[in-house]
């Protein structure tokens, strides 16, 4: 590399160097508070939610933000997953229901994108639009139907209501056809001039082809799910049918000395799932916004 | 054949109830109610809440979203230059959306509480404190966490459109002697627009998403400037008032739409002209 090239470059690895750390800030934090004694998260972070002196504004303790713990210690983690039944509990919760949701909808959408992206039959792209709107509609749209249909088939404050939606989810379905309506319409053709039906042509063209898209599909469904929030605050009830989304939500106000170990184990699957399929899950969201 | 399942479930889960959600919109009681035409829907819109939640939505996406646009393109320009250690920067940036929320809440409080550390700097710093979830403050944090958790998403949408631009374009445009300016304004933006269309979409669509960090950190009636639409709805949810709610997610569909419709035609325009 030539000489002139080489500053240039430096700074801009810099920059970006500047912000990949500035984003990294939350989960960095985190990781190393994980392994505090739970004293010492209390000495450090007990300060928060007190309004002490608002009037006169004249406290001047803060909360003491600390990278390194004083001493190493697993106490969060021997809490919350050995003498505290809940996180393991809620932990179990969360995997109970994302599993089925991910293969439910994986099966589900990968017939329907194979007969939106190679079927021709009456009012197709009209159909798609209203999977895509309804894939784009934020969750407190689609909490109406979902509460009525939970409702009406007695669903409420059990798992199914979360789940069965999921299912159906419309995202599956878009991204898939988006995948498969790049596989080369001659290999179908191909294997229907030897005289294979539609129904070989999907189970031994489309799915092993759409294999790629298939992992993205889960490892994005994995994500979205595992993150949910609003669908099990309104539909389960009872706290011991929670998934760990809530009991994330709960801890930093009540038990947060042990909360960042918690933390930690609550997105290690998602991080580790992250590194292993990396490409996947790129592939993925730029699939989703590739228009065909 | 093939779409019986989803199509069976899909009705099931959200067309019918939708449309009987639609119907509910327009009486006054849940079971048996009378028809009462558009009467929910002029009360909704009368309805204090109702317009300051609708008023804090517009404004947190007016300014979120831009804001992600100009940070997410100009990294990814960035990135695209050629870094060190690009893949690890570009993984770097991208983590956040697979981070959970709920899981750096913890982070956050330390940062924005009345006693927390953005707090301590501007004490030291020789400013008074603010207290960022209870006052105007509380819409940069929400801004701040947008950002944070989105950037990766437009990231890879922007690399993936940049990636496909040829290279011989700029050399072409090089020789005829185009400046960096004119190669950025006339090739790069120029190609890139299909996808901006869809990034602008996506981020709109994911701002109205901010809600699970808003309830994390201050829960079912935050701050009043960011009460949002979300927060409304969830509310009239658990108040059981349902034909509110059906009318307010009725008046969302039909907006969200609109929008979806608008750029999607803008677009087809915008191919037409390029081709």
């Amino acid at each position: 590399m030539k000489r002139s090239k080489l500053l240039p470059q430096i700074a801009l690895t810099a920059i970006l160097g500047f912000f990949a750390l500035l984003m990294s800030v939350p989960l960095l934090l985190t990781f190393t508070n994980s392994l505090m004694t739970e004293t010492e998260i209390g000495m450090n972070y007990g300060l928060i939610g007190q309004m002490t002196d608002v009037a006169a504004g004249g406290n001047t303790r803060f909360v003491n933000l600390k990278l390194l713990p004083d001493w190493l210690s697993f106490g969060q983690y021997r809490e919350v997953l050995i003498l505290n039944s809940k996180f393991l509990r809620m932990f179990w919760n969360s995997v109970g229901m994302v599993v089925p949701i991910i293969a439910g909808q994986t099966l589900v959408a990968s017939l329907a994108a194979y007969a939106f992206a190679k079927l021709r039959f009456r009012g197709r792209d009209k159909l798609f639009l209203v999977y895509l709107l309804t894939m784009l509609m934020p969750f407190q749209v689609t909490l109406v139907p979902n509460y009525l249909v939970a409702s009406t088939l007695g669903l409420m404050n059990k798992e199914a209501a979360i789940i069965l939606p999921g299912v159906f989810g419309a995202f599956g379905v878009f991204m898939l056809r988006q995948f498969m309506a790049h596989i080369p319409g001659a290999y179908a053709e191909a294997a229907k001039m030897d005289g294979a039906g539609e129904w070989t042509v999907f189970r031994h063209i489309a799915i092993p082809l759409a294999k790629p898209g298939l992992a993205a599909l889960a490892v994005l469904l994995f994500v979205d799910y595992w993150n949910m929030i609003e669908q099990p605050l309104l539909f389960l009830e009872d706290s011991f049918k929670q998934p760990l989304s809530l009991y994330l939500a709960r801890i930093a106000s009540e038990e947060r000395g042990v909360g960042f170990a918690a933390s930690v184990l609550y997105m290690t699957p998602m991080l580790l799932l992250f590194f292993y399929a990396e490409s996947y899950f790129i592939q993925g969201v730029q699939m989703s916004g590739i228009k065909g | 054949m093939f779409l019986t399942p989803s199509m069976l479930g899909f009705a099931v889960f959200y067309m019918i109830p939708f449309v009987m959600g639609i119907s509910q919109s327009l009486t006054n009681r849940t079971l048996g109610g009378r028809f009462t035409g558009l009467s929910n829907y002029s009360e909704l819109l009368a309805s204090g809440s109702f317009r300051k939640a609708a008023a804090n939505t517009l404004l947190f996406t007016g300014v979120s979203v831009p804001l992600l646009l100009a940070l997410s393109l100009s990294l990814a320009l960035l990135i695209n230059k050629g870094p060190f250690f690009r893949q690890g920067l570009q993984t770097a940036l991208i983590l956040p959306l697979v981070v959970p929320v709920a899981s750096v809440v913890l982070v956050w409080q330390i940062f924005f509480d009345w006693n927390g550390t953005l707090n301590a700097w501007l004490y030291h710093g020789g400013h008074s404190r603010v207290d960022w979830l209870q006052s105007n403050g509380s819409m940069g944090v929400l801004v701040v966490l947008y950002l944070w958790k989105n950037l990766g998403y437009n990231l890879i949408l922007f690399l993936a459109g940049l990636r496909q631009i040829p290279r011989d374009y700029y050399e072409t445009a090089r020789i005829e002697g185009a400046g960096r300016w004119h190669q950025f304004s006339r090739i790069t933006l120029v190609y890139l627009t299909p996808t901006l269309f869809f990034v602008v979409l996506i981020s709109i669509i994911n701002s109205f998403k901010v809600f699970r960090e808003t309830y994390l950190l201050a829960g079912d009636y935050p701050y009043d400037r960011i009460y949002m639409l979300q927060h409304y709805m969830n509310n009239m949810f658990a108040a059981l008032e349902i034909q509110k709610l059906t009318a307010a997610a009725t008046l969302m569909v039909l907006c969200i739409s609109v929008l979806v419709m608008a750029l999607l035609s803008v677009e087809r325009r915008f191919r037409d002209v390029l081709d």
